[in-house]
């Protein structure tokens, strides 16, 4: 009987593809619907823009009268390659980004491949020594020929600035919650207004005091350049942002962490670097990635301030009178390209996620 | 002297001591540091030649304003102009924050549905319009729209009475006639008696425990008594139709081609953040809660409605919140695609006419500011009410 | 306070950039080798670059011009590309010191802003620019039409006038950059375009299909665009001025870019002997070398060299001179020069 109740299979429609279709798709009469009503929403959505995007798209020639009209013309982004991914940054001298980019791509690969060794060494080259050897190789000096800021644009200037607003907003961020959190209150006090002030205000004013009256509050004749300033408004803004994420981890710390470490004898800024702030940074750094995400796609806002950042530069080409009329091109491009760094970020910070999940 | 050495290294080591100090010193950098600032700009103004101060704000602004919710012309003053973009402002983010929620809750909803297919379009829509900028949605939504909308002589039609061109929406605008205003009243008055109708049966239910159909019968009281009274005084009510005369369309009520494209970029862009608060709301409520709530014998309508909606609520909520901010503040990229917001026309047109950039950018960040904050507060009490409820 | 003061100066002065305006521009400019020239972002015929970041127009060539008379090279220049609305912002806090972009002259700019104009290189008046297919032939047609137009410029407040000057009505559809506003009125947002006429021939250009739109016979403004300079500055404002009028006048008597070493050479002309930097010493009073006026006209050319060059008839602009203010006056224009002695 026991053999007999083992042979004895589950009912063919429960099981393989139907069995699947039949319990994720029409459990129920009005799933059913939904499905259908989804099949007819990707069949009208899908086919037309996968044509338009590969199937009746140009892809060979370098003017716009090789592009029929029935599909996206790529040859408009093949051609201004240059412009979009270096700005106007002098032909001769685009060895210097690419150098940084192996440099950059080098150590990134390092850092993910699991199991090697001097890890923590690249890691500390990627935030110290890199940035000191991108500031010379970028604008100049040490033998190199100086290439103004106003030259650089494209992709080259969205990842410049995307990338120092990460890695300084971070600690900056990182001292604003804990002057928040501070026992002293008068720090607390104007941790919290700095964070609440930058906060409060849209990202383009900032941007524009930054650009257009920050000589203004100076003293007569002293100026940065104006990308310097784009840079540091981003950095404060997205520093407040990531002050509210990381004082949310510290308030999730269990209250024993804190008196243990003060019964271990450490002093505060011992307690934070080594008990507090490695855990509570961890348990945000989800939020944390979140945050540098919306610094990269906020980035796209410079253009309002006049610096040709990628999305800038796409616009700026379309405007060439050669190339008019493709300006679905450059947006769908600037959307592709974007999306593959916002969403390879974001799997990036599940994996870490799962993998320092050490089951709190 | 030995004696008090002691004593003042204990005071000097003192961590009370040391606090008031350390605070001391950052108190007097940060006023240095703002007196600095200040002194400068004043110096520099006064140099350059500028004008300060807030007198300008009387003055006639001489510019048009694209769309205006109220009354305005060039004679119009600058103070005006900044109430038009202030209200502009509110008018897109309200909006905006409107079908944000509706989309966001639906995707939200639809990614934890039981239907892969359903599930898996919500995911991708939420993946795809959450990593990309928000700036190049909105370019790309408002030039894909103008460039599918006709030209007005060929406008799409509705019942001859809506019109949808490149130049915008145009609805018949409602125009309320003689003896409309008791219509009104009456209409307000229902709805005062519906809520006392609630509270009522709220009450008489935690009393004897018999429930009353408040919903049904409020919505038939408000309804009824609108029609009613609409039928008695011979519907009151005339439409104004937007007919085409020279270039466009006259008359009846209008909504600019930026305003639609601005509010769907925002709405679209924040309904998938939305989405994500609404589902980590909704799968925070442990199993346990719609498991015992069942075993008590309750609806599946009422475990919605009595267990899950209030936990994932107070999960929801405070995300939410800052959602609608961040939509209100991201309705600043009006200035991108013209749309006469609070940016456009005030720190945009209003500036470059004046000159007084300060004055003009404080009270713009000031608007914000106070949006922000005032949000902050009413967060605030709704976690204090929350915790309450937290037994 | 004041040493508190030297120490965030020399602090923020030690991280870097930008060198002081302390001295009078002209000398930081000459001790500096090059100097800063605000420009458009793009309006072909007056400030435009090419793929290579080169700029060319007439405004680009006044600054090319003060750089021959400064350096005896035109090319010592570095041209920033500004909004119309970070125009006046840029000149006053010294990012750039020359602002020669198609830049109206006005009272209260003048007055107010703390900016001093320099002269005229282009008279102008804003004008419309509508569909053919429309059918309009007179502004006076345009009642309840959708205007596209720049933010940031003394247009958004001419159109103002003039609709209510004549009892129409109107739509502003009002963009922050010049490229969104072609863009918007290609994809047929408005009915109309507005900004200065030269303004609209440059644009054009930048239309899909230019020769389906016409420019409107009517001028509804005054607008005498400019070279700009800081208020103030005494000493840099005469050598963009004169560098400017050299021009004009090389043109009055004849001196073209082709034919000035041979005429400088053989000439009687005590004018033209002046402008040539062989008699008059006019190159002292304005702290320049003598041969100032004749590197302008030898290496950028005179004013009709210029126009002709970048915005004449033969160009893609398109704009005929004859019979415009921006003929000489001795042909019925009011191009006239200050005599440069």
């Amino acid at each position: 009987m026991t053999n007999a109740l083992n042979e004895i299979k589950p009912p063919v429609i429960e099981l393989g593809i139907i069995g699947w279709l039949r319990k994720n798709l029409f459990s129920t009469w009005y799933n059913t619907i939904l499905t259908i009503l989804g099949i007819y929403l990707l069949y009208s959505i899908l086919p037309p823009l996968f044509n338009w995007i590969f199937f009746d798209a140009n892809f060979v020639g370098s003017s716009k009268d090789e592009c029929t009209k029935d599909g996206a013309c790529w040859i408009f982004i093949k051609q201004n390659l240059k412009l979009i991914f270096y700005g106007l940054y002098p032909t001769e001298e685009l060895w210097r980004i690419n150098t940084a980019y192996v440099m950059l791509l080098i150590a990134g690969i390092y850092l993910l491949i699991p199991n090697l060794k001097n890890k923590g060494w690249v890691g500390a080259f990627l935030l110290i020594p890199f940035p000191i050897i991108c500031v010379y190789l970028f604008s100049g000096g040490a033998g190199l020929t100086n290439v103004e800021t106003r030259l650089w644009g494209g992709l080259f200037l969205t990842l410049v600035i995307a990338g120092v607003g990460i890695v300084l907003s971070l600690p900056i961020g990182v001292l604003l919650a804990l002057g928040r959190r501070s026992k002293l209150p008068i720090v607390s006090l104007l941790s919290t207004i700095f964070i609440e002030i930058w906060r409060g205000v849209p990202l383009i004013t900032v941007l524009f005091m930054a650009s257009n009256m920050f000589p203004l509050f100076m003293p007569e004749g002293v100026n940065f350049d104006k990308l310097i300033r784009a840079l540091i408004g981003v950095m404060f803004f997205s520093a407040a942002y990531l002050a509210e994420v990381v004082r949310g981890g510290l308030q999730a710390m269990p209250k024993g962490q804190y008196e243990a470490s003060q019964a271990a004898g450490l002093t505060y800024w011992k307690m934070m670097a080594l008990v507090i702030l490695p855990q509570s940074l961890k348990m945000v750094i989800p939020a944390i990635i979140g945050s540098f995400i919306a610094i990269f796609k906020d980035t796209t806002l410079v253009l309002i301030i006049g610096l040709f950042d990628f999305l800038g530069i796409i616009q700026f080409v379309g405007t060439n009178p050669d190339w008019l009329g493709f300006s679905h091109e450059g947006y769908v491009f600037a959307a592709a390209v974007f999306w593959i760094f916002c969403f390879g970020m974001s799997r990036y910070s599940q994996n870490l996620e799962k993998k320092l999940d050490t089951g709190q | 002297m030995s004696k008090q050495s002691p004593k003042i290294s204990n005071f000097i080591f003192n961590k009370n001591v040391q606090g008031v100090f350390y605070q001391a010193i950052t108190l007097s950098l940060v006023i240095l540091g703002i007196y600095y600032i200040v002194q400068n700009t004043a110096q520099n103004m006064v140099a350059r030649g500028l004008a300060s101060g807030f007198n300008f704000l009387g003055v006639e602004s001489q510019f048009d304003i694209q769309m205006t919710l109220i009354e305005y012309s060039p004679t119009s003053t600058y103070f005006d102009a900044f109430i038009v973009g202030l209200l502009n402002t509110l008018l897109v983010a309200g909006i905006g924050i409107l079908f944000a929620t509706i989309i966001g809750f639906a995707f939200g909803i639809m990614r934890l549905s039981s239907n892969w297919l359903v599930a898996k379009i919500a995911e991708s829509y939420i993946e795809i319009i959450r990593n990309i900028p928000l700036l190049l949605q909105i370019f790309f939504w408002y030039f894909a729209v103008l460039r599918a909308l006709p030209k007005p002589k060929q406008s799409i039609e509705f019942m001859d009475s809506i019109f949808l061109n490149n130049r915008g929406l145009f609805v018949p605008d409602p125009n309320l006639g003689e003896g409309s205003s008791i219509l009104f009243y009456l209409f307000w008055l229902s709805v005062i008696i519906s809520i006392g109708i609630f509270v009522w049966s709220k009450k008489r239910q935690n009393k004897t425990g018999k429930t009353f159909p408040a919903f049904f019968t409020s919505m038939a009281l408000i309804v009824g008594t609108f029609t009613l009274t609409l039928t008695a005084l011979g519907f009151p009510i005339s439409f104004e139709y937007p007919e085409l005369k020279g270039f466009n369309f006259k008359g009846g009520m209008k909504l600019i081609p930026e305003l639609v494209a601005l509010t769907f970029a925002l709405a679209m862009y924040t309904a998938a953040f939305i989405a994500e608060v609404v589902r980590a709301g909704i799968q925070s409520v442990s199993k346990g809660q719609t498991e015992a709530a069942r075993s008590v014998g309750l609806k599946e309508g009422l475990v919605l409605r009595l267990i899950i909606i209030p936990q994932a609520l107070r999960v929801i909520v405070p995300p939410l919140t800052n959602q609608y901010l961040n939509l209100t503040k991201n309705s600043s990229l009006a200035a991108a695609i013209a749309y006469p917001d609070l940016v456009l026309v005030f720190a945009g047109t209003a500036l470059m006419q004046t000159g007084q950039a300060i004055e003009i950018i404080g009270m713009v960040m000031g608007v914000y500011l106070f949006l922000s904050l005032f949000t902050s507060v009413v967060m605030n009490l709704f976690n204090r009410y929350m915790k309450v409820g937290e037994r | 306070m004041n040493t508190f003061k030297m120490w965030i100066l020399s602090l923020t002065a030690s991280i870097v950039m930008m060198p002081a305006a302390f001295a009078g521009t002209l000398d930081t400019v000459k001790s500096q080798g090059f100097f800063n020239c605000g420009v458009s972002q793009g309006v072909p015929g007056f400030s435009n670059p090419d793929e290579n970041g080169n700029w060319s127009g007439i405004d680009v060539d006044v600054c090319r011009a003060v750089s021959a008379a400064v350096f005896g090279d035109p090319d010592k220049v570095k041209y920033v590309p500004l909004t119309a609305k970070e125009r006046f912002t840029a000149l006053q806090a010294g990012e750039i010191d020359v602002l020669s972009r198609n830049t109206t002259w006005t009272l209260s700019r003048d007055a107010q802003i703390g900016l001093e104009f320099a002269g005229v290189n282009f008279y102008d008046g804003q004008g419309f620019m509508v569909r053919k297919d429309s059918g309009i032939s007179s502004a006076m047609e345009l009642d309840g039409a959708s205007v596209c137009t720049n933010l940031g410029t003394t247009t958004e407040l001419n159109m103002a006038d003039f609709f209510r000057a004549n009892g129409m009505a109107y739509e502003p559809v009002v963009f922050e950059k010049a490229d969104e506003v072609v863009n918007a009125y290609d994809e047929g947002r408005c009915d109309t375009y507005t900004t200065d006429k030269s303004g609209l021939a440059a644009q054009r250009t930048k239309l899909a299909d230019p020769d389906a739109h016409v420019v409107l016979p009517e001028t509804i403004s005054k607008e005498p665009l400019g070279p700009v300079v800081r208020e103030g500055d005494g000493d840099w404002a005469d050598v963009v001025r004169w560098s400017l009028n050299a021009m004009i006048e090389a043109e009055e008597f004849g001196l073209t870019k082709s034919n000035a070493k041979t005429e400088c050479a053989l000439t009687s002309n005590p004018v033209v002997a002046r402008l040539c930097g062989k008699e008059g010493a006019t190159g002292a009073g304005l702290n320049l070398g003598e041969s100032w006026s004749y590197d302008i006209v030898t290496m950028v050319g005179n004013y009709g060299d210029v126009y002709e060059t970048h915005v004449g008839e033969n160009t893609p602009v398109g704009l005929a001179r004859a019979g415009s203010p921006n003929a000489s006056y001795k042909n019925g224009g009011v191009l006239y020069a200050p005599p440069a002695r």
